[in-house]
């Protein structure tokens, strides 16, 4: 449990963060949103002390962040970046030990994990492993430097902006499998964007931010039924609330039995895909499967408009 | 982003100026030391003097107590403006200071005696000269304020040479004997370092401009030249007497238009082959340079490919090229000094005499207008560059 | 770059046969000479002429690059962050100097010989290394200086294993800048009495033999233009994985 205590950052008389408190849960990944200079950045960076707060705490598992070396803090805690940070002179297998190998871990043990890693991000180890950052692909590149993050099994990690350099298409497959090995790994997870989407894709919880300020701190839901402050409703997009409501319910949870026409959808989708897909095919009704292409039921229509609106 | 964390990983330091203590040392050490060197020849040992020794009185004690008073107060953390002008002021007293002495020092009528600064001097210099510059790189000039600066300073040395105040040094010496032929020199040395500065603009430039889009060649010229820099200058100078010598016996006319073995034309040669590589590589740097888009919006809209170059791709390329220029410029009026050891002439007569008769006057005598010139072109086409080159981002 | 090689091998190989059998080239130096002046140098022999003028170059460079480092890492340390303005101007000015007034200035300090000529070197060396290491030093992209802080890397460890190896191509290239400069100005040196491969060529203008005048120009010249090519392909060997894709 990560405990952040009336924590403040001034820098010349200009307040930057504002006496924000929040708790974070084992194994949940927060989402910090807010626009530029909004004070999320120096938030993240004061969890592990890239800056220094001026007033408040942070703690961690009950240990006061102050009481560790700030860079022996580091070494336990995982950060990400926009622009993922690898070093270009080391290879893609020195870039993930870089950690390991500071903490004096041994060859052997450091060799095991950097395959590991690779693995887990689908990355073919003999193919990669000795690859230099300027022979990777934007995409490739920021999933080394995830990995290089977790490389030392931290149990929490904090990114910036992390998928902020990437194509859409490459965002969004990256979005999905950061949610997938943080489900795995149990890994805590602090994650700083301004992108509401990416927010309420990948958080179960919000933190929205805005001049220094935390307005709101709640699930994705509440926040999108009952936003704090009119900010809030501007970040959210006032046209698209009833979609994101939709975006944050997974069929799975709303399959009823029945036959339904058409090409099913993944039970695992969300009720939004599924009233995109009924829209725009004009079906009533889209049939259902699961993960192995069984057919559990169908969703309905009538289900997808009904869930769109934020009472019960 | 918020970058670093400076207000607390940076040390506490207080008012205290940790450049102004090391000048302040300097300035205490120099004070101690000789601060001038009689002789009453060119020949014999020197007897050194002290500051308070060559200035006797109350301009000595002045002295010493001003520029106690301008060390300790460099010590103190104050404003750069506030800084450069004490550092400046110092200077110019040491300056009328080391004069007067000088003056002081030579029995009336003399024109055997010698006096040159000395280490105490030197150091003083040092000491006020690392404050002016300090307090210069933190004020962060306009190109144009710096050229004033430059421009002041020039002044101010004209009005003290003019006025006769160093007259009696030695260095000055050394030029009244030879007046005639420093300014002849100095006449040698700007022809040679401009007059190939200009050659090799009127080849390099459009050298640049044909091999640029002609990838073979270019690797080619651009390899080539390089070797050529990479040679160095008393090689260069020396292997093209040889040549020279042969065309000027064996070429009718040519021992007559001034070529020779020895002489100014290797010189000149060389210097123009030196000058031609930066010239023709910040070409092609430029060219490159230009935006795809705008190459692109220029032929969309008609441009001929002569046009192109003249209103879109050399205006891009300017301050490239000036740059090239500032560099040969610079790099040639040092090497000129070289020139004279294959008879070519320029200041480096004086440093060669002056060494081969243990003369430091005499070395001085070439090497410090040298210093002044190339710094000064250095000063005046850094300004140009970022002139034009700030024109273009707006 | 297969012919490049060849003429790399070919120009060690003439040089060192060159150095060892001087006389072998006597017909070609020949035709420069008047009234049976020698053809070829012997007043010292061009091999121990090229290896003093080599380890003054060698000496004076290796100084160089440790001083010149050293003081970039220094200026641009938290400790040392003061002098950093002034240090760049000392650098960018310091350059205009032209390298032979250095050479003469020294001789006053400590009179004619290999010293002044060594002192020159070193002086005039610093500022192209330490002008390229500040320069390699504070121009690591902020996303990997970031990085570096934020995995836990100690400031000495983020010096060794970040700033130091991603500013080494630019401090190799300022080396070889400090290393061809020395070479030119050892030669020179030989006006004040060091012992190097000028020496053939002042004796050559003094006596108007242009044969030795020649000799020393292409010994020297390979000498340049073999170091310059050599620590150029050691600087890409290192750059080459620093493309940032």
């Amino acid at each position: 449990m990560i405990e952040i205590e009336h924590l403040s950052k001034t820098y010349d008389g200009r307040t930057v963060v504002d006496d924000v408190s929040m708790r974070i849960a084992d194994g949940e990944l927060v989402v910090v949103v807010g626009t530029s200079g909004s004070g999320k950045t120096t938030l993240l960076r004061m969890i592990n002390r890239l800056v220094e707060p001026s007033a408040g705490k942070v703690s961690i598992d009950g240990v006061d962040c102050r009481a560790i070396a700030p860079h022996l803090l580091r070494r336990q805690i995982g950060y990400a970046i926009q622009g993922h940070g690898l070093f270009p002179h080391r290879t893609v297998s020195q870039n993930i030990a870089t950690v390991p190998g500071l903490l004096g871990w041994d060859k052997a043990k450091i060799s095991a994990r950097v395959d590991e890693l690779l693995s887990l991000f689908q990355l073919d180890p003999a193919e990669f492993r000795d690859r230099y950052p300027g022979q990777l692909s934007g995409g490739q590149q920021q999933r080394i430097g995830v990995a290089r993050a977790l490389a030392a099994a931290p149990k929490l990690l904090l990114m910036d902006e992390p998928f902020g350099a990437l194509d859409p298409i490459i965002r969004a497959r990256a979005q999905l499998d950061l949610r997938d090995i943080q489900r795995r790994l149990g890994t805590t997870i602090v994650l700083v964007t301004h992108d509401m989407n990416e927010a309420i894709l990948l958080g179960d919880r919000i933190a929205v931010m805005d001049q220094a300020r935390l307005l709101q701190y709640d699930t994705p839901r509440k926040i999108v039924v009952s936003p704090a402050t009119a900010f809030v409703g501007e970040l959210l997009g006032s046209g698209e609330r009833p979609f994101r409501l939709l975006a944050l319910q997974p069929v799975r949870d709303f399959v009823e039995p029945g036959m339904a026409e058409g090409q099913p959808i993944d039970a695992n989708s969300s009720l939004r895909d599924a009233l995109e897909e009924a829209l725009w095919s004009g079906r009533k009704a889209v049939p259902v499967r699961d993960a192995s292409g069984a057919l559990l039921g169908r969703v309905t229509l009538e289900t997808a408009i009904r869930q769109a609106a934020p009472q019960r | 982003m918020p970058t670093l964390d400076t207000p607390l990983t940076r040390p506490f330091t207080g008012p205290i100026d940790r450049l102004g203590v090391l000048v302040a040392a300097l300035v205490a050490v120099g004070l101690f030391s000789p601060f001038a060197l009689f002789r009453a020849n060119r020949i014999v040992p020197g007897t050194a003097q002290t500051l308070l020794e060559a200035l006797p009185g109350v301009g000595g004690l002045l002295a010493v107590a001003l520029l106690s008073v301008a060390g300790l107060t460099a010590v103190i953390r104050t404003r750069a403006s506030f800084r450069l002008m004490i550092g400046l002021g110092a200077l110019l007293l040491l300056a009328v200071a080391i004069g007067m002495g000088a003056n002081g020092l030579t029995p009336p009528g003399d024109k055997v005696s010698r006096i040159a600064p000395a280490m105490g001097f030197w150091l003083l210099v040092l000491g006020f000269g690392l404050l002016a510059t300090d307090s210069v790189s933190r004020l962060r000039l306009s190109p144009l304020g710096r050229v004033g600066l430059l421009v002041a300073v020039a002044a101010a040395m004209a009005l003290i040479l003019a006025s006769g105040l160093w007259s009696s040094l030695s260095v000055l010496r050394e030029y009244a004997n030879r007046a005639d032929s420093f300014w002849r020199e100095a006449g040698t040395h700007v022809a040679l370092a401009v007059g190939s500065l200009v050659a090799a603009v009127i080849i390099g430039l459009p050298l640049g401009i044909f091999i640029h889009p002609r990838r073979r060649i270019r690797g080619w010229v651009s390899r080539g030249l390089t070797v050529i820099q990479t040679v160095p200058s008393i090689a260069l100078f020396g292997l093209l007497i040889a040549p020279l010598a042969w065309v000027a016996a064996n070429v009718p006319g040519a021992a007559a238009i001034g070529l020779a073995g020895i002489g100014a034309a290797p010189a000149l040669l060389a210097l123009f082959v030196y000058s031609l590589m930066p010239v023709v590589s910040n070409t092609l740097v430029g060219l490159d340079g230009v935006p795809a888009a705008s190459n692109e919006a220029a032929r969309g809209m008609g441009m001929t490919d002569g046009q192109r170059l003249v209103q879109v791709q050399l205006p891009l390329a300017l301050p490239s090229i000036l740059t090239a220029i500032r560099i040969v410029l610079v790099q040639n009026i040092g090497l000129a000094t070289i020139a004279a050891l294959i008879g070519g002439g320029g200041f480096g007569v004086f440093v060669f005499q002056g060494v081969g008769q243990t003369a430091m006057d005499l070395v001085l005598l070439g090497a410090v207008p040298t210093v002044a010139l190339a710094f000064s072109a250095a000063v005046i086409l850094d300004a140009v560059v970022e002139l034009v080159s700030r024109k273009d981002q707006r | 770059m297969k012919l490049g090689l060849v003429f790399r091998i070919g120009t060690i190989m003439l040089l060192a046969v060159f150095l060892l059998q001087p006389d072998w080239f006597a017909f070609v130096f020949a035709p420069m000479t008047k009234n049976g002046q020698p053809a070829i140098y012997v007043q010292n022999s061009l091999l121990s002429l090229t290896i003093s003028h080599l380890l003054i170059v060698f000496a004076a460079t290796l100084a160089a690059s440790a001083v010149a480092i050293g003081l970039a890492i220094a200026v641009t340390r938290p400790i040392g962050r003061e002098f950093l303005p002034l240090s760049r101007t000392i650098a960018n000015a310091g350059q205009t100097f032209p390298p032979v007034a250095v050479l003469a200035l020294a001789v006053p300090v400590l009179g004619f010989g290999t010293e002044p000529t060594l002192l020159a070197l070193f002086l005039y060396g610093l500022l192209p290394i330490f002008e390229n290491a500040l320069t390699g030093l504070t121009t690591v992209p902020p996303q990997v200086e970031e990085a570096a802080r934020g995995m836990g890397m100690t400031d000495r460890e983020r010096l060794w294993q970040v700033e130091l190896p991603l500013a080494l191509p630019l401090i190799l290239a300022g080396v070889r800048i400090s290393a061809v400069i020395a070479i030119a100005t050892a030669a020179i040196g030989s006006t004040v009495a060091a012992s190097t491969l000028g020496e053939a060529i002042i004796a050559g203008l003094i006596n108007s033999n242009l044969a030795f005048v020649a000799q020393g120009a292409l010994v020297i010249s390979a000498l340049a233009i073999l170091i310059h090519d050599g620590i150029g392909a050691l600087e890409r060997r290192v750059g080459r994985h620093l493309i940032q894709g």
